[in-house]
């Protein structure tokens, strides 16, 4: 089926198949940050943004973006980038395989809620799983980047 | 994936009649796409296109499009006021936010899901849902048919009195539940209702053990409702839990539900919209 969709910004029509998943799409168009790390549709490592909401783009079905605007984390570099920078200084980026889909998830966070308190954070941020940290360094992370963009996290 | 035909459906008539094949599924949030193959069809319907993805309110109900995701039931101000924070309750702890933008309330109903927090939770509520062919019919009437063709096109939720409260054990956050469980008392009946889910069979209501609150809400009767409660119910074990700890953890969840009851009010609902 032929479809017309964004990704990140860049309009495109072609012929989509039936079975292809987003996540491979994204991927084949060069978008490697997006990746599968579980399988079971639950670690947020391919999180990206459709029309702004977070999504698991190993779940979608890449014909169902026809119309739609697909952001990634190479269409946000100079956020991912600031922020990288914090989780850099935080060491809270060990194995880094899951950064991607963490902070597309931070960034939509960040736009969503307005001065969120630790438990909304944790909440948002749930379906992100990262198997080296442990977590804490991620809220240290948070805390100072929000404080940065001048929303505080409240306690 | 084998789906060789993906449409658009047009109208729910298509979507019924492309349905009817064996091979075809409705497609609700997408979230069980990766995990097997024999619950994804060789044609895929998509009801994108059909409008279904708003809750609507009247002065009698809340009408939700099986299209709605959970992310969206999560945050209705006016459903959470209605449940008491229940409903938000029961939503909140399911994966993650990516995961709940894009599960459908129709897809979490129609699958009748053992773990399904959802489902226990409107299960307590004065709840129908819509079929396209069979019509209107209540939930807990709805979750005893087995799955067929039919598609469910809405989530009706009356605007009938009832606290409510809802409770779930989960080994870690993000997990399916242990057990799930949600009790409501009418506000104008006094009638207590109690679904458990995750048990782990699909959830089921409990109208029975009314007796027990005839000299009002205590701690006594409220320990004697659970212990009604643990007896009625069949638990079963599976990789998470025994049926042993279930059945034990079922009295703790009641307790805990009615005792929110209790302390809410139990003879008044707070929900201001219904003025």
């Amino acid at each position: 089926m032929i479809i017309q969709y964004w990704i990140n910004g860049e309009k495109i029509s072609e012929d989509v198949a039936p079975d292809l998943v987003l996540l491979d799409l994204l991927r084949s168009k060069g978008c490697y940050s997006v990746k599968c790390g579980c399988e079971t549709t639950n670690c947020g490592l391919c999180t990206v943004w459709i029309d702004g909401i977070p999504m698991l783009s190993c779940a979608v079905p890449a014909l169902r973006i026809e119309g739609h605007q697909v952001t990634t984390l190479e269409g946000l570099q100079e956020e991912a980038v600031e922020f990288a920078q914090f989780m850099g200084a935080e060491g809270s980026d060990q194995c880094g395989f899951c950064n991607p889909g963490f902070v597309m998830n931070v960034l939509a966070m960040v736009r969503e809620l307005k001065d969120p308190t630790e438990e909304e954070i944790n909440e948002y941020l749930a379906g992100n799983l990262c198997r080296c940290t442990g977590y804490i360094s991620h809220m240290r992370v948070l805390r100072s980047y929000l404080a940065k963009r001048q929303k505080q996290v409240k306690l | 994936m084998n789906i060789t035909h993906y449409v658009k459906a047009e109208s729910l008539e298509e979507a019924y009649m492309l349905n009817q094949k064996n091979t075809a599924a409705i497609l609700g949030g997408g979230c069980w796409l990766r995990l097997g193959q024999q619950r994804v069809g060789r044609t895929i319907i998509d009801l994108e296109k059909l409008g279904l993805d708003k809750i609507e309110e009247t002065k009698n109900e809340f009408i939700v499009g099986c299209m709605v995701s959970l992310r969206r039931l999560e945050l209705s101000k006016e459903l959470d006021v209605f449940t008491n924070g229940a409903l938000r309750e029961s939503l909140h702890h399911i994966v993650g936010t990516q995961f709940r933008n894009m599960a459908t309330i129709g897809g979490s109903l129609f699958g009748r899901f053992g773990f399904s927090d959802v489902l226990t939770c409107f299960l307590v509520l004065d709840t129908e849902v819509e079929l396209y062919k069979a019509g209107r019919v209540s939930l807990a009437q709805f979750v005893s048919i087995k799955p067929d063709k039919d598609i469910l096109v809405r989530l009706i939720v009356k605007k009938t009195p009832r606290v409510v409260a809802y409770e779930s054990l989960r080994l870690t956050a993000t997990d399916f539940p242990v057990l799930a469980c949600a009790v409501s008392k009418d506000t104008d009946d006094g009638v207590v209702r109690c679904a458990i889910g995750a048990r782990p069979a699909k959830a089921k209501l409990f109208r029975e053990g009314q007796e027990l609150f005839a000299d009002g809400f205590s701690a006594e009767a409220i320990k004697m409702y659970a212990a009604c409660v643990q007896d009625s119910f069949v638990f079963g074990s599976n990789i998470r839990a025994s049926a042993a700890y279930r059945k034990d953890m079922a009295k703790v969840l009641v307790t805990r539900a009615l005792t929110k009851i209790m302390v809410t009010g139990g003879t008044e609902n707070d929900n201001t919209i219904l003025d």
